[in-house]
């Protein structure tokens, strides 16, 4: 076989994703002409929807907290090597511990509540991947499969009980009770009119600041604990973490119940911050599009940020863009989503032999050229 | 209305009801045998409901709807092989792709051709599946016990019901009497040793996908041009998992997975019939329990505590020639 050279960082983790993501984009703006309408209209109208006016802005991050939610969690199980198809089901769950909390403890004083609510979502989110974590680790059932499933039963499960149990006597729509005022996240606008900026009003709210944390504790622990060491381990080799001392099936339980956590904050930003209360499919479909995220962002906390504002940016332009040209629907958006995945995700070798070749070339040109 | 009369409506609901999941979980069963993981059946489903239900709306023939159908599917199952077979892409994160692409690809262009919000205009008779009378179905209705059972059970389903049925034994056949089936396990089980064998485990698991997309075509064109009249936006709703379900509840064989899939098929007949309905001694029956069954039934197996599902062995795993 011929000799290739290693690429180099910025040719791995910048201009191959970078690569693949294009490819995504042409071939949606291909989409865009086949339908009749003009690509450069619609980018133009994407991007002014997402940030064309103060409003828009404010719209793009709140979509932006959810998917650096959801995205956080695909990546740390992915880091564990599993794929946890399950943040949908995951997150659904913990928008019940959310709202239980806030419901039946609304005695609590705010700054309380704030922890409480974190805890249950987390508590709820993590349960529901334990589950399929437990199989996987100990009786090898796998993980994706089940995930599904357990987004299924979710679903069922809380259908019923926003039916039966939920909904308050009288009311027809099966969604809970409104949670009281004082225990609601302030929206960014509030906080800065209370500092004295005048901001357009937006579901932006509190979460987003905490996504932000978030993201920088999980790349600390990723990184930089022991823990995280050992669920990059056994990700990248599992018998090889055995030898090592870390049993795989204790870490994949862990990463899975981090990974359900960290999608169930999702419903701090919807239940707590802009919903006000728990309606049926409120996840919807985040869940899903934190696998893009996070694959696009190579599951990297700071990626994953970068990934989940672009996601941001297409769902809030996305609904812009419905308004604007009746022809393209919001689902424009889960097309590109789509593509997204299958291009940076399913595909994303298939640049990589080409553009090795291409370098490899060019390397040893330059190492002939010093040579001489 | 009696007992008996009841049970055979209810049966004659789970044949319609399981008809798209025996189709698609057989498909799920030749890619995954052939070590490619399948969770594209949702999308594909999808994608071949609405192309069946576009084209005949053009066309006004079911069958040309079909074979719409049909080549959509071939086209999505070979692009899931470009990503996986040809690219060694992720299996599962192609799938997903595939499930989501298609969930929005479909409203998207039927918005763009029909105007409707995503839906495709209602089909006039001529272009569906009509329901197949059997010979004397109407002269025996009236005999006891088989008069209803040979009437209303078995005839008066639509072509697809009975190439569904009829499809197990075929795929059974294939996949265990055949040589291309038996190559096709053992791509999915000893790729390496096809290989050395002389014959090529990418060419054999394009195939496989292959015969995939052409069963998930007809589950597909079934939903929008059989037991429905027109496409309906993310009308598979969660049928292509089920039956992936069915697929992995059978231990990827076509027997066990027609069990499956006329059980879960069964769980969705009976849970439409029991809204609401008090049983003796139980209470008022919860739909979403009967509706989640499917999975619930699917994760226990799967955890080995109702026998055990072994996959394919090379499931999951592109195929790299050692050099």
């Amino acid at each position: 076989m011929s000799k290739t050279v290693e690429l180099p960082r910025w040719i791995d983790v910048g201009a191959l994703p970078l690569l693949n993501l294009l490819l995504a984009l042409v071939v949606s703006g291909l989409v865009v002409l086949a339908i009749g309408e003009n690509p450069v209209e619609v980018v133009e109208i994407l991007l002014y929807g997402a940030f064309g006016y103060e409003e828009a802005w404010g719209y793009t991050l709140y979509y932006t907290t959810n998917f650096i939610f959801t995205g956080l969690a695909f990546a740390i199980a992915f880091h564990c090597g599993l794929f946890n198809i399950g943040a949908e089901g995951q997150a659904y769950v913990g928008g019940l511990g959310v709202t239980l909390a806030a419901l039946y403890l609304d005695f609590l004083p705010f700054p309380i509540m704030l922890v409480v609510a974190m805890l249950a979502a987390m508590i709820f989110g993590a349960a529901w991947a334990y589950i399929p974590a437990y199989l996987q680790a100990r009786r090898g059932s796998h993980v994706v499969i089940t995930t599904i499933m357990f987004n299924f039963i979710a679903s069922s499960l809380m259908v019923y009980l926003l039916v039966n149990v939920l909904r308050p006597e009288g009311s027809m729509t099966p969604e809970s009770e409104q949670i009281a005022e004082h225990l609601r996240l302030p929206f960014i606008h509030d906080i800065a009119a209370a500092l004295g900026i005048k901001m357009a009003s937006s579901p932006l709210n509190l979460s987003f600041v905490y996504a932000i944390v978030i993201s920088v504790m999980v790349w600390l622990f990723i990184w930089h604990t022991r823990w995280g060491y050992a669920i990059r381990t056994v990700g990248a080799n599992a018998v090889a973490a055995t030898y090592a001392g870390i049993e795989p099936g204790r870490f994949i339980i862990i990463a899975m119940m981090i990974s359900g956590a960290l999608s169930s904050f999702m419903a701090l930003n919807e239940v707590m911050g802009v919903q006000h209360r728990l309606l049926i499919d409120f996840t919807a479909g985040y869940g899903f599009v934190g696998i893009a995220v996070a694959l696009m962002g190579r599951n990297h906390p700071f990626g994953i940020f970068l990934a989940a504002l672009l996601f941001g940016m297409l769902y809030q332009g996305g609904a812009e863009l419905s308004f604007e040209i009746p022809t393209i629907s919001n689902d424009m958006v889960v097309v590109i989503q789509g593509l997204v995945i299958l291009f940076t995700g399913a595909m994303e070798h298939m640049f990589r032999p080409r553009v090795t070749k291409i370098y490899t070339a060019w390397r040893l040109r330059q190492d002939a050229g010093e040579a001489a | 209305m009696d007992t008996f009369q009841l049970i055979i409506l209810l049966l004659d609901a789970t044949l319609r009801t399981s008809t798209p999941l025996i189709l698609a979980a057989l498909a799920g069963m030749f890619s995954e045998r052939s070590g490619t993981i399948n969770l594209a059946l949702e999308g594909m489903m999808l994608g071949g409901a609405f192309s069946a239900a576009a084209v005949a709306f053009y066309v006004g023939s079911p069958w040309v709807g079909l074979l719409a159908a049909i080549a959509t599917t071939i086209g999505l199952s070979l692009l899931h092989g470009f990503a996986c077979i040809t690219h060694k892409g992720n299996q599962v994160v192609s799938g997903m792709a595939i499930n989501i692409l298609m969930s929005g690809l479909t409203a998207l262009v039927g918005i763009a051709l029909f105007a409707q919000g995503g839906k495709t205009p209602a089909l006039d008779k001529a272009s569906r599946f009509q329901p197949i009378t059997f010979p004397g179905a109407e002269a025996f209705a009236d005999a006891p016990v088989l008069g209803p059972i040979y009437s209303e059970l078995l005839s008066g389903h639509n072509i697809l019901v009975y190439v569904a049925f009829v499809a197990v034994p075929a795929a059974w056949w294939v996949m265990y009497r055949t040589r291309f089936g038996l190559r096709l396990r053992a791509v999915g089980e000893n790729p390496g040793a096809v290989d050395t064998a002389g014959i090529g485990v990418v060419a054999m698991r394009y195939r496989a996908v292959i015969c995939s997309g052409v069963l998930v075509g007809m589950s597909g064109a079934y939903l929008s041009t059989a037991q429905g009249a027109s496409f309906l936006q993310d009308m598979t709703a969660g049928k292509g998992y089920i039956a992936l379900a069915a697929m992995v509840f059978g231990k990827w064989r076509p027997f066990p997975a027609l069990a499956a899939c006329l059980l879960f098929g069964f769980l969705d007949a009976a849970a439409t019939r029991l809204q609401g309905v008090v049983l003796p001694g139980i209470g008022e029956v919860p739909v979403q329990l009967v509706q989640a069954l499917p999975y619930i039934l699917t994760v226990i197996l799967l955890a080995g505590f109702i026998g055990r599902a072994i996959p394919p062995k090379a499931l999951g795993r592109a195929y790299v020639k050692e050099r």
